[in-house]
């Protein structure tokens, strides 16, 4: 197993699941954003708060009051590390395999998103770092009242210049998922000459969405399609 | 046609190497680039200098040892086409023309464009062959393979071994040659009983040689001169996995008699 994990081959392997893994979270935490939308349920409290006290108390009798969320955080950025830890170890082999670099070079057959992998990777890890401090912890969010998510989103997506924050690192997020879903197939062996047009499309409309979605919610804040609730 | 070239010049292998310009006149769009090479050599001899050193052997695109970086590109602009099958007609008059060696730490420049490829030549030696009967040649069709497979089979035996693939992949990597040879031995019944130790040696071969690690960009698929498909590094990525992780081979230990 280790020695798997020392060859070239292993790395790209833990990259290309890791990286799912990710993508996975990331395509439940947009579909549980969605909840935004949904407005209040009969007792007047609004389904993206009831969501997020469900996430809390999911489990709670085995593993208490929020204690599954921290489970499955802790499990997430340990797979982060991972991931990160060996697109490291990868990019220092890159480094030393080409010393010598090419006066001029024509790059015809690689995207602008694979290019950008290692760029946009850095912009979503600085990204998830404010992200935690902003709507998880609160800590650089102004008024933040746990809990009360439907509210604090709405006294983060007043401020014009979050809204691009967030724009910006969606982007980034899109760019990477766009070769970063097709890459994981082909690292697993999972193309085909004959399917890789449909597969390369479907990365790119997934991630597509996955933006979308997720800048649905400031941009909804942000123009007043979303009301704020009474207590702003 | 007039071309300006700017050449990879390098006396020795440690020595410090420079690019070196060139103007040349007289070039027929009909000649193959080496041939305007040629021509260039000839020149610098005439003149008392020292010649380009550059490799070729067949000069029909077959042998792969025409290798350099014309413009940013592996084996020139045309796609699907070595050095020595790139002619002058593909350049336009008056055209700046910069040449260099392939690029990578595993390939180690011998002189001016000329590289050492043995890197290669040690990833074959370490799992590239299969066991065969000596004595008498078998019967043909005895033993019956499937179209599809021996076809595919056949599209990775294509690969000549130039090194295009690692001249243009931006992280070095050998993956697209170490998986073309992997593969047209793995898809046929010849192959099958190293199966599992070709895929390991070689895989070992070529991450000790330091090339670097694929991230799919494509560009070696691109590069390559016979078209060879990048979906061969999946397939050796497939049994590389299986060989380290689901079958794996562990010495027989010694069994008593009685
Ligand atoms: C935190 C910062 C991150 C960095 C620096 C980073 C960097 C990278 C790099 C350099 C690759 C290799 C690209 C390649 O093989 O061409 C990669 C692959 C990938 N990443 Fe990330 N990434 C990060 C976060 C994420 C996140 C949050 C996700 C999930 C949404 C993700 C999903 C993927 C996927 C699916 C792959 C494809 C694996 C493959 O090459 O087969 N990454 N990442
Ligand atoms: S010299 Fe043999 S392929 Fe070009």
């Amino acid at each position: 197993m280790l020695s798997f994990y020392k060859s070239t081959i292993g790395k790209k392997v833990v990259v290309a699941v890791t990286g799912c893994f990710l993508f996975l979270f990331v395509i439940g935490h947009m579909a549980g954003n969605m909840k935004v939308f949904l407005g209040y349920d009969r007792h007047g409290v609004h389904h993206i708060d009831a969501y997020g006290h469900f996430l809390r108390t999911f489990l709670e009798d085995a593993f208490g009051y929020g204690g599954f969320l921290w489970l499955m955080r802790g499990g997430l950025l340990a797979i982060l590390a991972l991931h990160l830890y060996t697109v490291m170890q990868l990019q220092v082999l890159k480094a030393k395999a080409r010393p010598v670099d090419y006066k001029k070079q024509d790059l015809r057959a690689s995207t602008f998103s694979a290019r950008t992998m290692m760029l946009g990777g850095f912009v979503i890890l600085l990204f998830i770092v404010f992200h935690l401090l902003h709507l998880t912890l609160g800590t650089v969010l102004e008024g933040f009242v746990h809990g009360e998510v439907y509210a604090n989103l709405h006294r983060a997506f007043r401020s014009p210049l979050t809204v691009f924050m967030y724009i910006i690192a969606m982007a980034a997020l899109g760019l990477h998922l766009r070769h970063g879903l097709w890459s994981f197939l082909q690292t697993l062996g999972l193309d085909n000459p004959d399917r890789n047009k449909c597969i390369r499309l479907g990365a790119a409309g997934l991630s597509v969405v996955i933006v979308l979605g997720f800048l649905s919610v400031p941009l909804a804040i942000y123009f007043g399609i979303l009301i704020p609730p009474a207590n702003l | 046609m007039r071309l300006t070239l700017y050449v990879w010049r390098q006396p020795s292998a440690d020595a410090q190497g420079d690019f070196v310009k060139y103007d040349l006149s007289d070039v027929s769009p009909d000649m193959s680039f080496l041939e305007m090479l040629d021509v260039l050599n000839a020149n610098l001899e005439e003149l008392g200098k020292e010649p380009i050193v550059f490799e070729s052997d067949c000069r029909e695109g077959i042998c792969g040892t025409c290798s350099m970086v014309i413009n940013g590109r592996a084996h020139g602009p045309e796609s699907k086409t070595t050095v020595c099958q790139l002619h002058m007609r593909s350049f336009q008059d008056g055209e700046t023309i910069y040449i260099e060696p392939w690029r990578a730490r595993a390939f180690p420049v011998v002189k001016d464009l000329a590289v050492d490829r043995s890197a290669f030549d040690r990833i074959i030696q370490a799992g590239g062959y299969i066991s065969v009967r000596t004595g008498s040649a078998p019967d043909a069709n005895e033993m019956p393979i499937p179209k599809v497979e021996s076809d595919l089979s056949m599209d990775a035996a294509a690969c000549i071994g130039c090194g295009a693939c690692v001249a243009a992949c931006p992280n070095g990597s050998a993956m697209l040659f170490t998986s073309a040879k992997i593969s047209h031995l793995g898809l046929v019944p010849q192959g099958q009983p190293e199966r599992t130790k070709r895929v390991k040696k070689m895989v070992e071969q070529m991450d000790d040689e330091l090339f670097g690690s694929c991230t799919n960009y494509g560009e070696c698929q691109d590069a390559c001169p016979k078209g060879i498909s990048i979906s061969f590094i999946g397939r050796m990525n497939k049994d590389y996995m299986k060989a380290k992780l689901i079958e794996v081979e562990e010495p027989r230990k010694e069994v008593e008699s009685q």
